[in-house]
């Protein structure tokens, strides 16, 4: 079957939109919405793929709503990250989908779980497939209400409480965002990136840079920069494990991605303050700050909530450096850091389901009853902590190397130095979970529940375990590409003319 | 090397199996162990740094899960994780050293690199680059001041300690010294970084050894002096020195893993390893008894065992250097050494298989198996059989003269010999056993005093301590610092992003010196000041009313204040808009305010005041913002082609009619979608309390 390249690139968006829809109407339908679910989230990563090897082969793909030529109606567009990033969403989008089967409580699925799953990810693929800036904030918009019913949906206290937060902050960030948007239109009359790229270097007296530091802030807050993550520690631990888990693997992300964006193709017009100073300084702050956290938590998802603060913080190194080596790194930091932090997440979903707890004193004794989870929970541990020669190792070294050869010797020392703390964190979760005697009275639980529950749980984490293998094995090939999206993203020309049709 | 991996490796794993006998996890034991074995290996044949690097770190974490084997005891799982902690951090160093080194020397192939010493040596790089490097070697071969992880990893089982932690792993902080020797070598900084570090090691780690009396303990330092000995030939670097290292490191993997095994047998089959509950056991255990002798005079270098060659020739290079100063301090550290090294001998051997059994001793349950003694006895007969017939060409030429070259860096012809005639190596090595002797008889009689030194002491300065202090304190502050940053309180993290949006956006408007001046339309009308004038005092009525009513009528009246502004400004449609929405929000914060009780509290003047500043800087702000923006001439080319097209190519009168449903169609169908979606999350919320009414009725039912 052939598509043609301009739906193609379109299909993550309509397939996620029409499974809301469907899923809406056949609201009491239980069965039919996990099917429905489990069908677009397989189409949807067939789809992803397909982009993928048509941006790989034949460049960045674009296609304008409703026909109306760029800069006038709303570009959507794939360039290479792009592509990456949408094949990133789909993974995650099925094998969420798959543990949520065992997961989601009918509860929480007759309260709208499957069509909500749906709008988020529509949200999360708009967002990195539009080429419009006022666009980017609609899709963001959609995320975050999705995100916001999702994180309180069928919950107690604690959730609404967690979700209030998020959503408040999260609002700010919107509000910011548009601000900077209405400004940005303002002064150049236009709201098509391509566009803009051209009428920003044309503002004058810095005011580009003002407006880059507005964008930088709102989506700062969304990708979790240090000190603007407020809302991320107090929200990621309270819902249930498949839900958490895909907001930890992708939401922030939508954040980094955004800054990437802007700041490669919008914002390069003083790159010495606004990378060199402002983003240096807040991937350095927003790692070690990160991992501080981590280090002295002792619930589970806690710990990895405040690690993708962390984390975030070596991604925007790799923009700060802004070298195409670094943000090659920050690239591959992205593909490796989506699959093993939504990994770890569901990981501790099934610590939770066995001993019924996220709290690290109150677990025990796995490794002993179950040490096929314990090496699941390795392969993402030991990569998160950059262990060689899974994945994580190499997004660390591409960026370690580009720091020292740019001669960014502070910042490189902070990663290697949080890169400690993060493997201390992951090995007390290591030695609390599954090394120590479980603690009196913990029932290990989960087998009266069937096979099923098994399966479903499992079948995501050893799938996604098994792609941070490949990714540390075939590093080669991974970085290669992540080395083309980052070349395509410092020179810009492709993008420019197939989204201004010159 | 990889002679003695594998060689090793084999009879450890023969060894394993008697002393894992029975214990439902050997499969696990013996995965992990091959493992290593590979890891090892690969750090030995690599040719390219990072993937010697690649292996490095995995022989860093099967040690971690090898050390914490014994994982329900509290003492194994904290010394993995020092252990872990401590080689992970020299394992990151060791990462930045060698891509430093790869950038000064144009390459990652150690191959490529042999040939390139001048290049990297006279690089601005090369003092980072060794030192981290150097940081790297040391944390891996237990070189002071990191020394502390090794004797605290034989918490691991027996096989382990003896494969890992004496022979294979811990060398490989040397092989990597070894190794890029001809590329990092021939300095200054080189010869005084490894000779001071190794010298000190050497010494400490043999003192360490001599008072000790646990088995594997004595045996850990002694390991920990004999890595420092070896990075103190390396700092030497001289020909002969090389081959000393070379000829020692063979020697001191042989006896020390028959002395472990050794040990371990003794272990498993007395149940102590204590010296001091241990005697006689020659009688019940006399293969393990020949073993072990055989290793231990091998370590403590009398003739004819291959231990006795590797001190002449340490001797022999340690009174090389041509100042008369260096020859007396290195020949004095080597003596020093090796002395506490021929003591700890005697400890090992004489009391528990030569003394008298007594009451306070233990006796072997049962003779130790095949399994147990065969390695112990093999390895000490090769020590015997290669010290009478190390002149041979198998061992000084096959065996030897490679290694040596490869790591002097150039050709070299080795002639070992267990005669040389009268030397002052043989007067020293004289010198040596009968001190040594000496300091063994003292080991009884002054052991408690120089304990109570150590008690003194370590707590308060020993590395060990420092590092322990060093990382709870770290720990405290990152604790300290996260409560501060992430405390709970929403208007906290509100007050952190505000300010920061503050002085991010203020300093960028400010470093632009953009004009901010009004230009002449912006003067203000009447009807404009007047609007202004209710919106100044609407707002002041919002922060000073008592009652949220109150706050939210005022909010209305600034709401409708600026639908007014837009009809002002010709903009009706969006002053339609505007007080659509005001309307619906009052009634609606009416509706839920109604049930809220007034406000309780009311925050202190100081917070007040803060507020107050943040509201007028975020005020201040946008006003800069907004001038600024004003006063940069915009490109009209997208609202030209709306105006021109709206009618002949959309079809629509009204031009803000056509670009929310045909020129940007898309946002509007997607804003549309966000208000399904809110939708659906307003029954979920509503349905969340009526399903957890319900469920709290059935639970009732049920208990009734």
């Amino acid at each position: 079957m052939t598509i043609p390249t301009k739906m193609l690139i379109l299909l993550p968006i309509l397939l996620s939109f029409l499974a809301a829809i469907i899923n809406i109407l056949a609201w009491n339908h239980r069965r039919w919405q996990r099917i429905v679910t489990l069908v677009a989230t397989t189409l949807n990563l067939l789809v992803a793929l397909r982009i993928f090897m048509v941006v790989y082969g034949q460049g960045p793909q674009a296609v304008q709503a409703s026909n109306w030529p760029a800069p006038f109606g709303i570009t959507i567009v794939a360039d290479l990250f792009s592509a990456i990033m949408v094949v990133i969403t789909a993974l995650m989008g099925l094998t969420v989908a798959i543990y949520a089967l065992a997961d989601i409580t009918p509860q929480r699925e007759a309260l709208g779980y499957h069509p909500l799953y749906h709008t988020l990810l529509m949200g999360i693929y708009g967002s990195f497939l539009t080429g419009d800036i006022f666009n980017l904030y609609v899709w963001f918009e959609v995320m975050l209400i999705s995100s916001f019913v999702l994180i309180g949906l069928g919950g107690d206290r604690g959730q609404l409480e967690g979700s209030f937060k998020y959503v408040t902050i999260n609002l700010i960030s919107s509000a910011i965002f548009l601000a900077a948007a209405g400004l940005t239109y303002g002064v150049t009359g236009t709201l098509n990136m391509a566009d803009l790229r051209g009428a920003l270097a044309q503002v004058p007296g810095g005011f580009a840079t003002t407006l880059g530091m507005m964008f930088l802030l709102a989506f700062g807050i969304k990708a979790g920069l240090f000190p603007l993550y407020g809302w991320l520690p107090a929200a990621y631990h309270t819902p249930p494990a498949a839900i958490s888990a895909i907001f930890a693997g992708m939401l922030t992300k939508v954040g980094v991605y955004a800054l990437i964006r802007v700041f490669t193709l919008l914002f390069v017009q003083e790159v010495a303050y606004t990378h060199s100073l402002i983003l240096m300084a807040a991937a350095g702050l927003t790692m070690v700050i990160g991992v501080f956290g981590a280090a002295t938590r002792s619930e589970f998802r806690r710990i990895l909530s405040f690690h993708i603060i962390s984390q975030i913080g070596y991604m925007i190194m790799g923009l700060a450096i802004f070298s195409p080596l670094a943000l090659a790194g920050a690239i591959f930091y992205i593909i490796h850091h989506i699959i093993v932090k939504t990994n770890l997440f569901l990981v501790s979903g099934v610590v939770n389901w066995m001993q019924g707890s996220y709290d690290l004193k109150k677990l025990g004794g796995l490794y002993k009853t179950n040490p096929g989870l314990g090496v699941l929970f390795l392969i993402p541990a030991l990569s998160l902590a950059g262990i060689p020669p899974l994945s994580g190792f190499w997004a660390k070294f591409v960026l370690v190397r580009a720091g020292l050869e740019a001669g960014d010797y502070a910042i490189v020392a902070a990663a290697l130095f949080v890169s400690v703390l993060t493997l201390y964190s992951m090995m007390k979760i290591w030695q609390f979970v599954f090394w120590q005697k479980a603690p009196e009275g913990v029932v290990e639980r989960g087998h009266g529940e069937g096979e099923n529950g098994r399966f479903f749980r499992l079948l995501p984490i050893i799938i996604l375990a098994t792609c941070t293998i490949i990714i540390g094995l075939y590093a080669g090939f991974f970085f290669d590409v992540a080395q083309q999206a980052a070349n395509q993203l410092l020179d810009p020309t492709q993008y420019l003319n197939v989204v201004l049709q010159r | 090397m990889v002679l003695i991996i594998s060689g090793i490796g084999t009879l450890i794993f023969i060894y394993a199996g008697g002393y894992l006998q029975g214990d439902p996890r050997i499969g696990r034991f013996y995965v992990m162990i091959l493992i290593f074995m590979a890891a090892m290996l690969g750090v030995v044949l690599a040719d390219s740094l990072l993937l010697l690097f690649v292996f490095w770190e995995l022989t860093s974490i099967s040690s971690f899960l090898l050390i914490g084997f014994n994982h329900e005891s509290e003492q194994s799982r904290r010394s993995a994780q020092q252990a872990l902690l401590v080689t992970g951090s020299g394992g990151l160093a060791l990462l930045a050293g060698l891509i430093l080194l790869a950038t000064a020397g144009g390459s990652w192939q150690i191959s490529v690199l042999l040939h390139q010493q001048t290049a990297v040596t006279t690089s601005p790089l090369y003092l980072p680059a060794l030192i981290l490097i150097l940081l790297g070697a040391f944390t891996k071969s237990a070189q002071f001041p990191f020394h502390f992880w090794l004797p605290n990893a034989m918490a691991a089982p027996t096989p382990v300690s003896a494969y890992l932690h004496s022979a294979t792993m811990v060398k490989a902080g040397v092989y990597l010294l070894a190794r890029l020797h001809p590329v990092l070598g021939g300095t200054g900084e080189w010869f005084y970084g490894l000779v001071i570090v190794g010298g000190i090691t050497a010494v400490l780690g043999g003192y360490l050894s001599w008072w000790q009396t646990d088995l594997k303990r004595i045996m850990a330092y002694s390991t920990v002096s004999a890595l420092g000995v070896l990075v103190l030939l390396l700092g030497i670097g001289t020909k002969i020195a090389v081959e000393a290292a070379m000829l020692f490191l063979l020697v001191h993997s042989l006896y020390k893993g028959g002395l472990f095994m050794a040990a371990g047998a003794i272990d498993h089959e007395t149940g102590t390893r204590n010296v001091r509950r241990l005697a006689g056991l020659a009688r019940q255990m006399p293969f393990v008894f020949v073993g072990i002798t055989l290793a231990s005079l091998s370590m403590a270098g009398i003739p004819p065992l291959l231990g006795f060659i590797g001190k002449e020739l340490i001797y022999e290079a340690t009174l090389e250097p041509e100042t008369a100063v260096w020859q007396l301090l290195l020949t004095a550290l080597a003596l020093l050494t090796n002395i506490f090294l021929v003591a700890a001998s005697g400890v090992i051997v004489i009391k528990p298989f030569l003394g008298q059994p007594n009451e306070d001793t233990v006796q072997p349950h049962h003779p130790a198996g095949l399994s147990l003694w065969l390695g112990p006895l093999l390895l000490g007969l090769l020590s015997l059989g290669l010290g009478l017939f190390s002149n041979s060409t198998l061992v000084a030429k096959w065996l030897l003269q490679p290694a040596a070259t490869a790591v002097y860096g150039h050709d070299l012809v080795l002639k070992l010999g267990l005669w040389h005639g009268l030397t002052p190596m043989l007067l020293l090595s004289g010198v040596t056993i009968a001190a040594g002797a000496g300091v063994w008889w003292l080991h009884e009689r002054w052991r408690q005093g120089v304990m109570a030194v150590d008690a003194a002491l370590a707590p308060r300065l020993g590395p060990e301590a420092l590092y322990d202090r060093g990382f709870d304190g770290l720990l405290r502050l990152a604790d300290w610092l996260t409560v501060r940053v992430q405390d709970g309180f929403l208007r906290h993290y509100l007050l952190w992003i505000v300010g920061t949006t503050v002085v991010l956006v203020g300093t960028a408007l400010l470093r632009g010196k953009t004009a901010v001046m009004p230009s002449q339309d912006l003067i203000p009308g009447p009807n404009e000041i007047l609007l202004t004038l209710v919106i100044l005092g609407a707002a002041w009525m919002v922060v000073q009313a008592d009652s949220r009513l109150a706050a939210v009528a005022g909010l209305g009246v600034i709401g409708y204040s600026m639908a007014l502004i837009f009809i002002l400004y010709g903009a009706p449609d969006l002053a339609m808009t505007q007080f659509s929405v005001e309307t619906l929000t009052v009634i609606l914060f009416v509706l839920v305010l109604y049930k809220l009780p007034t406000f309780e509290t009311k925050d202190s003047t100081p917070t007040r005041l803060r507020n107050v500043v943040v509201s007028l800087l975020v005020g201040a702000m946008m006003t800069g913002l907004v001038l600024a923006a004003n006063a940069i001439p915009a490109s009209t080319h997208v609202t030209d082609f709306y105006s021109e097209n709206s009618y002949v190519l959309a079809k629509g009168h009204n031009i803000v009619n056509v670009i929310l449903v045909d020129f940007r169609g898309l946002d509007t169908m997607v804003e549309i979608t966000v208000l399904s979606v809110a939708a659906v999350g307003v029954y979920a919320l509503i349905h969340t309390r009526k399903q957890q009414q319900e469920t709290a009725v059935e639970e009732r039912r049920s208990e009734s």
